[in-house]
């Protein structure tokens, strides 16, 4: 609680909005909390940049070395088993397929259901709805069931 | 609601709302409806037959000790996981949005975890605290301290939590930081001529007017945490050790396609189902009255 003198002070001008270097403190926390949360991607770049043993040998450096280029290009035209840039063109194929498809679907029955005046109307829309509650892991089971129904996997 | 143009005809609608039907009809309500069938029987080991047990499976279930045990794992990782998810995002929304110099830097460099699916959040956590490679777990080992999630329980379950929140401060960071800015200047000045401080101008006023978009992100974090840190979960620990990170969800995968006992897996996606509508009529009937709009 302020006291009666305190209240006083305090409603300076700038009281709200401090600029410049009052704010300094406020700075520097937030420069903690960045380098907390960064962290983990910093060292996946540093990772990428140094040898295998440079990883395996702890501690690992903390500054990027000096084998970014072989790294990459490894990485990208080889890589261990499948090409990243083979798999970077199957991820999206995947995406742009999975949200036009999910978009021009939605779109559709969205449409449908709020500028028509059909029967089933809100059995549909609850239907719809419903399929948020439950998240995929919880049918993941009966749902692979139905996927190696479709005989799919054994054509790979 | 009543002024909207409506069209008439019964077909057209139909033919369009037929192709979510029939994914939602495919994908979604053939396997609950089969999840909650097969919840009724126990398969023989081979997959070759199955016998109806009636409620035999949940009776099963709950003189577990494992499933048991599996639901306060649940409770205490999907609190930790919101709490930790949740309070630094918030702190640093307040913090950014004090800086008016630096403010989109700070932002842009917060945003970057987010962009990391859960899976691979899980390995980079890994990466770090590797009993025998990891940077952190090293330098822990320097000031005598012996990481060794692998063995410890309480260890696994902190690592856990935190990588599984670690993406989901930037995505809180963003709403609170939006929420922030739309508090009213006018408001807080009156406040601060009144001769609040600070931190009472946070507790009185900004965090009441914060209630709605907490609200959002508590219900969108603990869904999060219950259903989204699988990937997390099966990289660092595949829920051990000792079960003690196997949350409800990684048991239905691990009962279900690592036991095969897909009976007792489909009984769990039931039971599953109903925690999931008991939190979602928890959460919209009492936590909301208390949301100030």
């Amino acid at each position: 609680m302020a006291t009666h003198r305190e209240m006083e002070i305090e409603p300076a001008p700038g009281m709200v909005e401090k600029k410049g270097g009052s704010l300094w403190f406020t700075h520097v926390l937030m420069i903690f909390g960045i380098l907390v949360v960064f962290f983990p991607i910093w060292l996946a770049f540093v990772a990428s940049t140094v040898t295998q043993p440079d990883i395996v040998r702890p501690p690992m450096p903390l500054m990027p070395g000096g084998h970014f280029i072989e790294n990459y290009t490894r990485a990208l035209f080889s890589g261990v088993n499948v090409p990243v840039a083979t798999m970077l063109l199957n991820s999206l194929i995947m995406a742009v397929g999975i949200a036009v498809g999910k978009i021009i679907i939605s779109l559709l029955s969205a449409f449908a259901i709020v500028y028509f005046k059909f029967p089933g109307q809100k059995t549909f829309f609850w239907m719809i709805f419903l399929t948020l509650m439950l998240p995929i892991e919880v049918r993941i089971v009966p749902t692979y069931e139905v996927v190696a129904g479709c005989r799919w996997l054994w054509h790979a | 609601m009543e002024k909207r143009v409506r069209f008439k005809g019964w077909l057209l609608p139909l033919c369009l709302v037929l192709p979510q039907l029939i994914i939602s009809g495919v994908f979604f309500f053939y396997p609950a409806g089969q999840a909650i069938w097969q919840s009724l029987f126990i398969p023989d080991p081979f997959g070759l037959s199955s016998r109806f047990v009636g409620l035999g499976n949940f009776e099963f279930l709950f003189s577990d000790k494992y499933y048991l045990t599996s639901f306060l794992t649940t409770a205490i990782f999907s609190t930790l996981v919101t709490v930790v998810a949740m309070v630094p995002a918030l702190f640093l929304a307040v913090m950014a949005n004090r800086l008016i110099r630096g403010a989109t830097t700070y932002r842009t460099l917060l945003i970057w975890p987010y962009a990391v699916a859960p899976a691979i959040a899980g390995v980079l956590w890994l990466f770090m605290f590797n009993t025998r490679v990891g940077i952190i777990s090293w330098y822990l080992g320097q000031l005598g301290y012996d990481w060794n999630h692998v063995l410890n329980g309480g260890e696994a379950m902190g690592l856990v939590v935190v990588a599984s929140a670690w993406g989901r401060i930037s995505y809180n960071f963003l709403f609170f930081f939006a929420a922030l800015q739309a508090v009213p200047r006018s408001v807080i000045e009156a406040a601060a001529i009144d001769g609040a401080r600070f931190w009472r101008r946070f507790y009185t006023i900004v965090l009441p007017l914060l209630s709605p978009t907490t609200f959002f992100l508590l219900v969108v974090n603990i869904v999060y945490s219950f259903f989204e840190t699988f990937g997390v979960i099966h990289t660092i620990t595949s829920g051990g050790p000792q079960q003690t990170t196997t949350i409800l969800v990684y048991k239905v995968f691990s009962d279900g396609f690592v036991g095969q006992d897909l009976g007792s897996s489909a009984a769990q996606s039931v039971v599953l189902l109903f925690v999931v509508g008991a939190l979602t009529v928890v959460q919209f009937k009492f936590i909301e009255k208390k949301v100030h709009y």
